[in-house]
């Protein structure tokens, strides 16, 4: 329901102010990852497992602190190890919360051709709805973060909910519940910013991180997942985190242009066959002259 | 006559004598190819547009369209392939096909007196044929890519977008040919649809279509094939 039905602008024969007049209601939600202050400990991970009721996962070796290259349909939520050099010569073990990032342009959303089976929210969460969902996988295709997966089992395709079901009830999403250095917070999305540039401002000022910053990508609208980082210069640094990441234009073209130019071009078929016949009908079989083909 | 000029009515339900066209592996054949196009065709317009996303309803809903499409797509392609090898010679373009497709208004506008004429299939069917094959090549290679997405690497996932691209592109040239090979067969050729089903067309037919193709068989040439 509407919350701006119930909010009050007049009130007649009243003197004074109008009690609540000015409030700005903002509804859209943020995860803010300070991946400054992330330890890794992968807490995160495990209250995912734990609230969407699945179990940890085998875990891959490859001389590094990464546990498994990627997320997967049955692990939403993954943190993404890379040991970084920097220009000058030291040693940066980065650390990032590796998710769905809610983008307000979601690719997932434009490449699905099931009805109902992604929808947005107006508080920015992207959620898959699997019941609507035939498995095609579109989504994996749209994504410019590699982040829906397909479920062998299920035959669907499955991702981080920022925890809809918990958001819906007044909750805040799992992760942001158990984290134990307070490097992931939640709240309205115009909160979170200005949290994340405060951070981010503190970390140029006083921790001699001159390119921290914000990541909130422009290519998709922003996300409702954001991210502070050491070095907003060279977001790939961050276990792959696109730079200017955005909708493929094959994907946009495919489900934009290409489908008005396809239609009309088979409409225009089934059209010019119609009035092929219309004008010139079918062919006549001419008998061969003094041969009558055996006909009477 | 011999026996591929047969004099009897039951199959056109025309008199005169009879030729056979299409032997009945050729037959079965060409429908068993028609059966997987269709059920991809059906489902894969579901998938291309929202509005003709009921389609996946009338052929057991989205999910089972889309269990079925890439399996059925790949018995396409294996129909294919088999009607390349039993017509690959019939279709290769010859000096006909060329006097034929400059005259191809003649044609287009039933002045069919006025076309050279033309062996067991003529340029546009051929052309219709090749159209198929290179586009179920396209289309098997990309869809592929579209069934397993996922095997495809993130560092190479261009190739998932130029799998996407191939993909529509070839199916729309192929719906397009398939729009005029039905409307050819069934309404503007008549006889054609007769022959493809029960193998038959008159020697009329044959002599005004296919004149050439005629010749060769009132000389006694093996039907239905040039092997």
């Amino acid at each position: 329901m509407s919350q701006a039905a119930t909010e009050i602008v007049r009130i007649s024969g009243h003197a004074g102010s109008v009690p609540g007049a000015g409030i700005d209601r903002e509804f859209a939600v943020c995860k803010l990852i300070d991946t400054t202050t992330c330890i890794g400990c992968k807490a995160c991970e495990v209250a995912c497992l734990e609230w969407n009721g699945y179990t940890f996962s085998e875990t891959t070796f490859n001389n590094s602190y990464q546990t498994m290259p990627e997320t997967a349909w049955n692990y939403w939520n993954l943190i993404k190890f890379n040991e970084h050099e920097t220009e000058d010569g030291n040693l940066m073990l980065l650390m990032r919360k590796d998710q769905c990032m809610h983008c307000a342009d979601p690719g997932c959303l434009v490449a699905c051709p099931s009805d109902a089976a992604i929808v947005q929210y107006a508080n920015g969460i992207v959620d898959f709805q699997e019941a609507n969902c035939i498995g095609c996988g579109y989504c994996v295709t749209g994504c410019p973060f590699n982040i829906p997966k397909f479920s062998p089992t299920a035959k669907k395709v499955f991702k981080c909910t920022l925890c809809n079901d918990r958001v819906s009830q007044g909750l805040e999403p799992a992760c942001i519940k158990t984290c134990p250095t307070g490097c992931l917070h939640f709240g309205t999305k115009a909160e979170m910013k200005e949290l994340a540039e405060t951070r981010a401002r503190q970390l140029r000022d006083h921790s001699g991180h001159r390119n921290a910053g914000v990541y909130d990508p422009e290519g998709v609208g922003g996300t409702h997942v954001i991210y502070v980082l050491h070095d907003a210069t060279n977001p790939e640094a961050y276990g792959g985190l696109p730079k200017d990441p955005h909708i493929p234009w094959v994907v946009r073209f495919w489900k934009g242009p290409a489908k008005w130019i396809g239609n009309l071009a088979l409409l225009g078929g089934l059209l010019g066959v119609t009035l092929h016949y219309f004008r010139y009908g079918p062919k006549e079989v001419h008998p061969e002259k003094g041969d009558n083909g055996g006909k009477p | 006559m011999s026996t591929q000029v047969i004099s009897r009515t039951r199959t056109t339900g025309e008199p005169g004598r009879h030729i056979l066209r299409y032997t009945l592996s050729e037959r079965i054949h060409h429908w068993v190819g028609f059966l997987f196009y269709a059920y991809c065709l059906i489902t894969g317009l579901a998938f291309w547009s929202p509005y003709m996303f009921w389609l996946a309803t009338i052929v057991g809903g989205g999910p089972t369209a889309r269990f079925w499409h890439p399996i059925l797509g790949v018995a396409f392609a294996g129909s294919m392939f088999w009607m390349y090898g039993m017509w690959k010679r019939d279709m290769q373009i010859t000096e006909a096909d060329r006097r034929w497709k400059a005259a191809i208004k003649n044609y287009i506008e039933n002045e069919d007196q006025n076309l050279p004429p033309e062996g067991r299939f003529n340029y546009g069917q051929k052309l219709f044929f090749w159209l198929m094959f290179w586009g179920v090549i396209f289309l098997l290679i990309s869809g592929i890519g579209l069934w397993f997405v996922e095997s495809i690497p993130w560092s190479l996932r261009w190739l998932r977008y130029l799998c996407v691209f191939l993909h529509v592109s070839a199916a729309l040239a192929t719906i397009g040919g398939f729009i005029i090979h039905v409307y050819m067969g069934t309404a503007m050729v008549r006889g054609g649809f007769s022959s493809i089903i029960r193998g038959e067309v008159t020697a009329d037919w044959a002599r005004t279509h296919h004149r050439l193709w005629y010749e060769e068989v009132v000389k006694g040439r093996p039907p239905g094939s040039t092997r």
